[in-house]
């Protein structure tokens, strides 16, 4: 399954004739995205392996611009007829009226490998994937007998695109992605606790060379017994110090769907008006980076067929950038960032994040935790949810302990933090110097999720309000 | 269901009729079609008309699983479906507890879910009322803009046939329109929707729509970050269905089965306030996911989960039902072709009490009325019962809705809110949700702020 042999999914003759199609009643711009995704996945819990599970996803969006008005039609049927039918219908749902005709002439296949596939996991027998789950299960299992609990589930996907558009673009990627995740449940004096792991990378099944179930497992049972012993979680405000490699949910959170232009542009986010000015805290520089090779948000181009790129954000606390796709660049007059992103076929495409990290600072990360009297440690981040107008988001803590006299003491129990965007990216006054890559995300808007990446060193916050319920 | 789709149910009729001696078959297949519409600034920012279809199969053998899909009903993929399943099987750890649903002769209740107004009503229309929601919007505070306003219908057609005897299909449409609203004030921007649902376009109340998503966004303009206490809170209906919605996972025979709720063992106690009468009816047609069947194709019907605070069941699949001793409630849940079933409530219902969220307010000395909570995925954990949400809302004084707060948590836990109930309101409310929503007032929340 190498990146560039490949053939197109759909002739480049029969697409130069759909996307004329789709321009026939006076749009100015016709794009069509064809996707074919073949997924195996397989589920264990409660010691048995409930299913394997293979899909098949198949068909083509076709977006049709006419001014500000975008139709969009999709179909399973990537025939001619199935294609030029679907076009005719995105074509309708915006049209002007010109009745020209039009010539689309398409580009050289662009093809931007970023991703390497050493084991095609389709080459990988059902047998090995769902011998992984039973190794998770007795590792997760063996730690502690209260650990009466453990589900596993293991995922590969093989998704091709092709994206052709009536400005010529024309390309083609291949993403492979490999997923494995633990949950288990303990149970102890005071009831039941959760812990839960995962791993992904836009690799193939040498993920599992590099990785072990095992381990991962192990995690997962430690982080719930330790929990088993945790005490109610503070309530009121206290400095936070999150672990580097988990904390990226707090940036995608905090500033980087405000930064998404679609948002910016329609007024919603509280970064709109703000380029070139001190956002956040000098220390902070934030990068969404969508060459980043084998991460989970790493794509080889974008869902409108622009090569991904290393986007600067945020440079030393000032906003240089917001991210782009097509729609928003074209009002704009600017270029694309290779941020124009889609669940599948089905949807239609738009600013979305890919790998988004902030770079390593100075600080030596046992300072910082030396360094804090009294707050939370935060060892591992569960999701998050923005309301990018106000900058208000909160994130969930699944791992946290209490600092003490600059001490890691107590276990705390589940809760969420939440802060206002601005002001937490101001309020970060220690940045660690061990930069780490956190799990794999799907990150949603607009009912779409897509497969993203964070990363970022140990850092601390001043202050943060701690959703616990302890005075 | 109640409009039969033979086409549909021949299909699945034709995979299942494949099985080989010692192999049981399920397949669901289904076909459907959407339109959405965004206006923004009184024009079309987008139009989506499509259309999708799929089948997904399920191979049982010798206690083993398989299942496999395809987003198409072409001959040749449902094939290599089929072929797939059952290569699926081997790989399956034996449950003797795994099987197909059985009829079990509980008579569908019959329901209306497909409306011809909604099937004819012209695209035309359909934009100008979106137009028609925006203005609206507009007109109501001079502080308000509106973000996007959207229309969206969706037409359904499915079947499912089992080598167990299960054979049924259907056909369903829905509409609802929803908008969203930014309120500024100098440097500030809060941020509010409200939608509206019905049968047909011709049932919207786009006024309600549009003045609460005004109103949403205006009334947290100024909002502080209130200090921490623990306090009283009154949940909007909206949140209220959401919190229900959380609670209902605890209540899942699945769960139960697995040892993931800590309700296992606890039928016949008391485990909320004895105000507390929920019940899973989707056989009531106001219920937004009403249903005459579950997600294996046994018939949907009334269950009563907690009376006057007492646990009384738990909700099963046949799956968990077989697992626990017990039959199947016809609580199997389904998410499409792309999915096997899974268990759970369907359309959850608290019995209501008599007041107006203002008559529930004006008891309160000192509390919160919670507008919105946010990160329910993340701070609410239904194994543990740790609950955290962000909200934001008013403060509640001397009985009156006081000064707007936001940025701060609520944090209790499940078990402990249930019991510490102190209210239910009048105010039903049949949102677009799992759960239906009405006032609901708790005691003895913490609320995390500055």
């Amino acid at each position: 399954m190498s990146s560039t042999t490949s053939a197109p999914l759909v002739a480049p003759d029969v697409i130069a004739r759909v996307l004329a199609k789709g321009r026939s009643t006076g749009a100015d711009f016709a794009e069509v995205y064809i996707e074919d995704k073949r997924s195996t996945s397989a589920g264990l819990d409660d010691n048995k392996v409930e299913q394997v599970t293979s899909g098949r996803d198949r068909g083509a969006g076709i977006r049709v611009v006419a001014g500000d008005t975008t139709g969009f039609a999709h179909t399973a049927d990537l025939s001619e007829k199935g294609l030029l039918a679907a076009a005719e219908a995105a074509a309708a749902a915006a049209r002007q009226g010109d009745g020209g005709v039009h010539k689309v002439e398409l580009r050289e296949l662009l093809r931007h490998p970023v991703n390497t596939v050493r084991i095609a996991p389709s080459e990988v027998s059902k047998a090995r994937k769902v011998e992984l789950l039973q190794r998770a299960n007795d590792a997760a299992r063996s730690v502690d007998g209260a650990i009466v609990q453990v589900s596993a589930g293991y995922g590969d996907s093989y998704k091709r695109i092709l994206v052709a558009n009536s400005d010529g673009v024309f390309a083609a990627d291949d993403q492979v992605r490999t997923l494995f995740r633990v949950s288990v449940v303990a149970n102890g004096d005071a009831g039941m606790q959760t812990g839960y792991d995962s791993l992904g990378h836009t690799i193939g099944f040498e993920l599992f060379d590099d990785n072990d179930v095992e381990e991962l497992a192990i995690r997962a049972a430690k982080q719930a017994l330790t929990k088993l012993k945790a005490r109610p979680a503070p309530s009121g405000s206290l400095p936070v110090v999150i672990k580097q490699g988990t904390g990226g949910v707090l940036f995608h959170e905090a500033c980087g769907h405000g930064l998404e232009a679609d948002l910016v542009g329609k007024g919603a986010s509280v970064y709109r008006g703000k380029m070139g000015e001190l956002v956040a805290s000098p220390l902070v520089t934030l990068i969404d980076d969508g060459t980043m090779s084998g991460e989970w948000g790493a794509i080889g181009i974008d869902d409108e067929g622009h090569p991904s790129q290393r986007n600067v954000l945020i440079e030393n606390g000032v906003l240089t950038d917001y991210m782009w796709d097509f729609l928003r660049s074209r009002k704009e007059g600017r270029p694309q960032s290779g941020n124009g992103r889609r669940q599948s076929y089905a949807d239609l495409p738009m600013v979305r994040m890919t790998n988004t990290f902030v770079t390593n600072g100075t600080d030596d990360p046992e300072d910082i935790i030396r360094n804090t009297d009294h707050g939370v440690y935060v060892a591992k981040l569960g999701g998050g949810q923005v309301d990018t107008a106000s900058g208000d988001f909160v994130f969930g803590m699944v791992e946290a302990y209490l600092i003490e006299n600059g001490e890691i003491t107590e276990p705390l129990r589940e809760g969420n933090l939440i802060g206002n965007g601005p002001q937490v990216l101001r309020d970060i006054d220690m940045l660690g110097n061990d930069f780490a890559m956190g799990n794999p995300g799907t990150c949603g808007k607009d009912g779409q999720g897509v497969p993203v990446g964070d990363g970022q060193p140990t850092l601390r916050v001043t202050a943060m309000t701690i959703g616990g319920t302890a005075a | 269901m109640s409009n039969e789709v033979p086409e549909l149910q021949a299909l699945a009729d034709s995979v299942v009729a494949q099985a080989k001696p010692g192999e049981q078959i399920e397949a669901y297949v289904s076909r459907g079609g959407e339109t959405a519409i965004r206006v923004y600034e009184g024009e079309v920012e987008h139009f989506v008309s499509a259309q999708s279809e799929g089948v997904g199969i399920r191979v049982i053998r010798d206690g083993r699983t398989g299942f496999a899909y395809a987003g198409t009903l072409n001959p040749d993929a449902i094939a290599e479906v089929l072929a797939d399943a059952r290569d699926n099987v081997a790989f399956g750890t034996p449950d003797e507890f795994a099987g197909l649903a059985v009829p079990d002769g509980v008579a569908q209740v019959p329901q209306k879910f497909w409306d011809e107004v909604l099937a004819a009503y012209p695209t035309a229309d359909k934009i100008s009322l979106t137009k028609e929601l925006e203005r609206l919007t507009l007109g109501m505070d001079s502080r308000v803009r509106v973000e996007e306003a959207n229309y969206d219908d969706d037409w359904g057609e499915v079947a499912v046939a089992t080598t167990t005897g299960i054979r049924e299909s259907g056909r369903g449409n829905s509409c609802y329109v929803s908008v969203s609203t930014l309120a500024d004030d100098e440097d500030e921007t809060q941020t509010g929707f409200g939608f509206s649902v019905g049968d047909s376009p011709k049932e919207f109340d786009l006024q309600r729509a549009a003045r609460e998503a005004a109103e949403r966004a205006t009334r947290l303009l100024g909002a502080v970050k209130p200090a921490s206490k623990r306090t009283t809170v009154v949940l909007d209906p909206f949140v209220t269905s959401q919190f229900l919605s959380v609670i209902s996972s605890t209540l899942n025979g699945e769960n139960v089965a697995k040892g993931r709720s800590f309700f296992a063992g606890r039928i016949g106690d008391t485990v909320a306030d004895p105000r507390i009468t929920l019940v899973d009816d989707p056989t009531n047609p106001l219920a937004y996911t009403a249903t005459d069947i579950d997600g294996e194709g046994l018939a949907a019907r009334r269950n009563v989960l907690i009376e006057n605070g007492v646990l009384k069941m738990f909700v099963h699949s046949s799956y968990s039902g077989r697992r626990m001793g017990t039959p199947s409630t016809g609580n199997a849940t389904r998410g499409g072709f792309a999915g096997t079933p899974g268990t759970g409530c369907l359309a959850l219902q608290l019995t209501p009490g008599t007041r107006s969220q203002q008559e529930l307010i004006a008891g309160i000395d000192e509390g919160v009325l919670i507008q919105m909570v946010a990160g329910l995925h993340s701070g609410v954990n239904a194994v543990s019962g740790d609950f955290s949400t962000g909200a934001s809302g008013m403060m509640i004084r001397n009985g009156a809705v006081a000064e707007p707060v936001r940025e701060f948590t609520i944090a209790s836990t499940l078990q402990r809110m249930l019991l510490d109930i102190v209210d239910i309101g009048g105010d039903i409310d049949w949102l677009p949700m799992r759960a239906m929503g009405m006032s609901l007032v708790i005691r003895d929340v913490t609320m995390s702020g500055s």
